[in-house]
């Protein structure tokens, strides 16, 4: 029998994949269509996994992306639980684990990433946890009874998240950060040590600038033992050390590929119709002073999916949408315009002491992105600035009184 | 079932099936209409679930937020009667409710 034929192939049942269905539709493309995702169940949010998910404050049925009937009516063929191995593009077919085939007019890949392992002694031991999908978060959720001390290893967001819930389900939590402090890739020190004190407050501990030396137990995890010697006792861990991106398959058919797969401003690989989306696209970003980076971010892989979309749709537009992140813990709202990469000076509007306040980022005298706590306003009217990259007097940024967009048409210098 | 209408950009209206304790985002994205992009799922971090209320009806929605005010004031599209959708949960009160939903920024 003949494989089956989809006009498009969606490789990735997340935000990117997901999104990149909708959007072929929206954009009345009529072809056939089938979303293959390795993982069983239906898109959904991610984003909350780590937060009211993780707490179990909603069902899952509250973070799906759409109803489960949405697909049928759109005509988008799902199938779940299937991992994609191989991908032969010359033959347009790609080929499931099992050996079954799928044959496509174009393909679009949004395999994201999968979450980096310890390569310590012990790493395997049961009870320590990644957080990726849904079924990470019921298997970790399930043990969460029987558990009191649980150590996180990373200090990025999904650690941080995850160690907000912990905290506030009364349980011991320690972080555990190779770096001196915590977010150190991704935010400049006064916020690292705004939420290192939040987390303290809540009682959560930190050993920051030493690594893990090995996870000690008999079948199950028991501890952490840490570079220094150290031991911190902990029935479960939580492994929040980044992704890799989901690309084998791509590299294998001859996809240029680095950090990511590369892709131009239409989200085009270097393979005849083959595109890839979100966190696993290597992309050249104006935002980041046109360097090629790999954005793991929802606003990313369902900007980018639109972008594929419109391109296989025949109204082509490049990709160019302001980067946003967010995160949330305890009641801290984080919100992010913009990207800091290269930044070489910073401004602090509003006292950290307030719980809200905004860290400015500037290359050269631009602002180039905003972290913005509790602080909507600067969020919202933020995107102008880092859109037109003025040059403002650091001065009147680092006033709070002095709302951002005033301060935009009083000093703008025309380019 | 309660509804509400929902008119999309090209003018074409859905009657949109509503349950009350839900957002008019999850309302107007359950029923199909991708044009509602609502990017960050709901949060109050995007304005990419922006709608116009019809004006008769604006008195029946609760207050906005300064948070909501905030963010649709960064809209080059804002009205009068501008909600971001997912800031508006429905109630029996809102049966009947007629939306458009707003230009892309």
């Amino acid at each position: 029998m003949e494989a089956p034929f989809s006009d498009v192939l969606i490789i990735g049942g997340g935000h990117g994949g997901a999104q990149a269905a909708a959007a072929l539709r929206q954009q009345k493309f009529e072809g056939s269509i089938t979303l293959i995702s390795a993982e069983t169940d239906f898109p959904y949010e991610r984003p909350p996994l780590s937060k009211d998910f993780l707490s179990g404050n909603i069902p899952f049925a509250a973070i799906l992306l759409r109803p489960e009937t949405y697909w049928a009516e759109k005509n988008v063929a799902v199938r779940l639980g299937v991992t994609i191995a191989s991908i032969d593009a010359e033959a347009h077919v790609a080929s499931s684990a099992t050996g079954e085939n799928f044959r496509y007019g174009t393909l679009i890949w949004a395999g994201g990433g999968t979450p980096r392992r310890l390569s310590c002694p012990g790493a395997d031991l049961a009870g320590v946890h990644t957080i990726r999908t849904v079924q990470d978060i019921l298997r970790l959720a399930a043990e969460l009874p029987g558990v009191q001390n649980i150590a996180v290893i990373g200090g990025g967001f999904i650690g941080l998240e995850a160690a907000a819930v912990l905290a506030k389900l009364a349980k011991s939590v320690t972080v555990i950060e190779s770096q001196s402090r915590i977010l150190a890739r991704v935010s400049a020190p006064p916020l690292s040590a705004f939420f290192q004190a939040e987390h303290e407050a809540h009682g959560v501990k930190f050993h920051l600038g030493v690594g893990v030396a090995g996870l000690a137990g008999q079948g199950r995890v028991s501890g952490v033992t840490l570079a220094d010697g150290t031991t911190i006792p902990a029935e479960l861990v939580i492994v929040g050390i980044g992704i890799s991106p989901e690309i084998a398959p791509l590299q294998e058919a001859g996809a240029a590929c680095s950090n990511g797969v590369e892709v131009d401003e239409y989200c085009r690989t270097s393979l005849d119709d083959i595109y890839a989306i979100g966190d696993c696209a290597l992309h050249e970003n104006k935002f980041a002073g046109s360097a090629k980076v790999r954005i793991e971010s929802v606003q990313n892989a369902t900007d980018q999916a639109s972008t594929a979309a419109k391109a296989i749709a025949g109204v082509p537009a490049p990709y160019e949408s302001v980067p946003l992140f967010w995160s949330n813990q305890y009641d801290l709202r984080l919100q992010t315009i913009g990207f800091n990469l290269g930044y070489d000076d910073i401004v602090v509007r509003g006292a950290p002491a307030t719980r809200a306040f905004t860290v400015v980022y500037l290359r050269a005298c631009r602002v180039i992105a905003l972290d913005c706590v509790n602080t909507m306003r600067d969020y919202a009217q933020g995107r102008q600035l880092v859109l037109a990259q003025p040059a403002i007097d650091k001065a009147l940024l680092a006033d709070p009184a002095l709302a951002l967009k005033s301060l935009f048409t009083r000093t703008e210098i025309p380019a | 079932m309660l509804s509400i209408s929902v008119t999309d950009r090209d003018g074409d209206t859905t009657i949109a099936d509503a349950d009350p304790g839900t957002s008019l985002m999850q309302i107007i994205r359950n029923a199909g209409l991708d044009e509602l992009l609502a990017l960050c799922g709901g949060n109050c971090s995007c304005a990419t679930c922006h709608i116009y209320v019809d004006p008769g009806q604006l008195a029946l929605l609760p207050a906005i937020s300064t948070d909501e005010e905030d963010l649709l004031d960064s809209s080059d599209h804002r009205k009068p009667n501008s909600r971001l959708s997912c800031q508006v949960k429905f109630t029996e009160a809102l049966a009947g409710l007629r939306v458009t939903i707003a230009p892309e920024d």
